[in-house]
């Protein structure tokens, strides 16, 4: 069938089931919006700032567990896409994202809003395109979403110059996808998931770290089977949190620089580490030699590339972690290690998670209660800082997928968007976003599209007036000299939310927690909730620079 | 320790940079990179020397692999391989030296492919170690300008990188 290349593109989303792009148009996405406005199965979310668009999408596809897309135009517009891009990229997230360029004859020469964004974006995309061929578009379409989403997920950017977009082709979407060069490997080698039943047999304190790969490889159900079956603990990566149900007695909570001690000490002391969809990174090892020293290593992975990158592993393991685990669970043996077991609680009941109750409203009593009100059912993203710190803490999230939030990059801003992706992917769940002060303010923007799309989202603003992570680290590492980290003005948020539409609530002090989350969380709309925090809350426990994981200063 | 690395890849625009790009984001060092089509023309084929122990060769390996245009990757340097680089000398010589730049030449099977007034241009293939000695030869007679292609190497008998078989070792997990 003859069309435009633009049309082709819709055309291409349609067949991949794309049901909602976030986008921001311009001129060199005329063409482009031009089709979308003939489409009448894909809904266009307009955002009010590009950064917006990529992240929403990042949520949409975190929360629905499909492919994400967004759209910008050229120049400007492409350039408000790089953190998100840099973003889904470190954390893994599957997104295909389109930019407009300049007309193929004006490419290279510095014409109006042109940058290289295939060049610029080199580094923080799984691979990207600059579609000079009008006819290669079904085909880079095709591709990009499969390259996408599989092996280990990533963003895919595909750059269109505006002419290229208007020029009329014969449309076929190609049915398979032939890249020579992009094989991922799913299935494990035999002998080293038979090493690993081997090390796993012989350990006598194993423990199991995993991270984010659970997620994404849906294998909770493998990982959760495992640890039962062998009577190991489990740690998660902060991105690997709720991948494990956080109320289970084999829980650990999350390990590494704000991890729980007994996590760490738990890591410290075993004899085996399996580590499982996880890239030993450096929040998470802390002082690379004294991390996990008299362990042997099982590293399963999707991406050969982390195998051995940071640590020697004593038993690689190349696959999709679920397939992995699938076949190592019919090797290994019911134990129940209660001497391990009887350790580990000791440890436990040692070291807990705690934080002082006796003055004033506690951020990380009012996560707990978020906890309750929710059910620990909710799907909660956040921004980044303590507030984010304190939801890896506090809220034992029950299941996979349910904590949305910018892991390898820290992404100040990307709560609000990736929480509006996430409300539309699903549009019945409770969605909550737990963000700061800071965080909220270099998005904030987004609040119009939350009104905009009506979506019921819950914000629980922990306001401290400060940058409050980095005002922690100013406190232990220079002596208390703090730098731009306090806020002198603040806009009044509950005025701020008003003014789009969206309820606000203050909370001042504890008494009022569960009665003001239980409303605000009951409202149909949207609703704000300022949490008067005080500045001083720290972050505990907390690994000092250049720490083993063994050490920590704790409350 | 060196290696050589034949690195087929789809020729695509822009595969260099991707190639280069991740060489020096992730710091490791080329030696010499030397490309050109292949008896496919939709294939390219990179030889890359790089500097590194086995750990870093395997990230190297790893990375590469990593790229979506990255069709196969052969550390030649495992096996017997043949090397080969090109270099162009352009030396000073009046008419009294190049009797003697002309035996080096000779020595080094070198071919003379241009004469100026004050200057000889020779052409000398080779591995690296002759190359090298090549090069020392003329320094005394002062050099104008020199050009290295930079080495392309192939494995020796019946083992192959190509897009049909797995001739060496493929360096995947
Ligand atoms: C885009 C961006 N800029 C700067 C930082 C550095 N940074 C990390 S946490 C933080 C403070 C966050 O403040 P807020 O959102 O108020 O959260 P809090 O730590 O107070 O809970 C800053 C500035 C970052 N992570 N991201």
């Amino acid at each position: 069938m003859k069309m435009k290349v633009a049309d082709a593109l819709i055309r291409c989303l349609e067949l991949e089931n794309v049901r909602i792009v976030f986008g921001y148009p311009g001129g060199a996405m005329l063409p482009v919006y031009d089709a979308l406005y003939h489409s009448s199965g894909i809904k266009h979310v307009l955002v009010r700032h590009e950064q917006g668009a990529v992240h929403a999408a990042d949520g949409y596809a975190r929360a629905s567990g499909e492919v994400g897309v967004a759209m910008a135009t050229s120049g400007p517009g492409a350039t408000n896409l790089v953190t998100g891009l840099a973003n889904a990229y470190m954390d893994s997230v599957p997104l295909v994202v389109f930019t407009g360029q300049v007309p193929t004859s004006q490419v290279g020469t510095d014409a109006f809003q042109e940058v290289d964004i295939t060049g610029i974006t080199l580094p923080i995309t799984k691979h990207n395109y600059l579609v000079k061929n009008p006819s290669d578009l079904p085909r880079v379409v095709k591709n990009a979403f499969h390259i996408a989403s599989t092996g280990r997920p990533g963003p895919v950017l595909i750059d269109l110059p505006k002419d290229v977009a208007q020029t009329e082709i014969d449309f076929d979407y190609p049915e398979t996808v032939n890249l020579r060069g992009y094989k991922p490997t799913f299935r494990g080698h035999p002998n080293q998931i038979n090493e690993a039943a081997r090390l796993i047999a012989a350990a006598r304190r194993p423990v199991i770290y995993a991270g984010g790969g659970i997620i994404n490889a849906r294998a909770g159900g493998e990982l959760l089977e495992l640890a039962e079956k062998i009577a190991a603990p489990v740690t998660n990566t902060f991105m690997g949190l709720s991948g494990f149900p956080g109320d289970h007695p084999l829980f650990l909570g999350m390990l590494g620089l704000h991890g729980t001690r007994y996590a760490n000490l738990a890591v410290t002391e075993c004899d085996l580490l399996i580590a499982l969809g996880a890239r030993f990174d450096d929040r998470v090892t802390g002082r690379l030699d004294a991390f996990a020293p008299n362990a042997a290593l099982i590293h399963v992975d999707i991406d050969p590339a982390e195998i051995g990158k940071n640590v020697r592993i004593n038993v690689p393991i190349v696959g999709d972690v679920k397939q992995v685990l699938q076949a190592l669970l019919p090797l290994v043996e019911k134990t129940d290690r209660a001497a391990w077991l009887a350790r580990v609680a000791e440890l436990k009941s040692a070291y807990p998670l705690s934080y002082g109750r006796e003055n004033g409203l506690k951020p990380q009593y009012i996560i707990e209660e978020l906890y309750r009100c929710t059910g620990g059912d909710a799907v909660v993203a956040t921004d980044v800082g303590q507030h984010q710190m304190w939801v890896a803490q506090y809220y034992p999230f029950k299941r996979p997928g349910t904590l949305i939030s910018s892991g390898g990059l820290g992404t100040m801003g990307f709560g609000l968007p990736a929480a509006v992706g996430a409300q539309l992917a699903l549009p019945d769940r409770q969605v909550v976003l737990v963000t700061g002060d800071g965080s909220i303010q270099m998005n904030m923007q987004e609040l119009a599209t939350v009104r905009e799309q009506e979506l019921p989202l819950k914000i629980i603003l922990l306001n401290n007036h400060a940058l409050g992570m980095v005002r922690q680290l100013q406190e232990y590492y220079c002596e208390g000299r703090y730098m731009a980290v306090d806020f002198k003005f603040h806009p009044d948020f509950i005025a701020l939310a008003r003014a789009y539409g969206i309820a606000g609530y203050t909370i001042s002090d504890s008494a009022e927690v569960a009665e003001v989350l239980t409303r605000a969380l009951a409202e149909p709309g949207p609703v704000l909730v300022n949490c008067l925090i005080s500045t001083e809350e720290n972050v505990l426990p907390m690994v000092l620079q250049g720490q083993g994981i063994d050490q920590a200063v704790s409350r | 320790m060196r290696h050589t690395l034949a690195v087929l890849v789809e020729n695509n625009p822009g595969v260099l940079a991707r190639v280069a790009g991740l060489f020096s984001r992730r710091g490791y060092n080329i030696d010499s990179l030397a490309v050109g089509r292949t008896e496919n023309p939709a294939v390219s084929r990179m030889t890359i020397v790089v500097e590194g122990d086995d750990r870093v060769l395997e990230q190297v390996t790893k990375q590469l692999h990593k790229l979506i245009d990255v069709i196969k990757i052969n550390d030649v340097t495992v096996d017997e391989y043949v090397d080969r680089e090109l270099v162009l000398i352009k030396v000073s010589a009046d008419s009294g030296q190049r009797g003697e730049i002309m035996q080096i030449a000779d020595i080094f099977r070198a071919r003379i492919v241009d004469l100026g007034r004050r200057t000889i241009t020779l052409e000398c293939t080779g591995n690296d170690g002759k190359i090298n000695a090549f090069e020392e030869s003329l320094r005394p007679y002062g050099i104008k300008e020199l050009v290295r292609t930079g080495k392309i190497a192939m494995l020796r008998g019946n083992r192959f990188t190509n897009l049909n078989t797995n001739g060496n070792r493929e360096d995947e997990q």
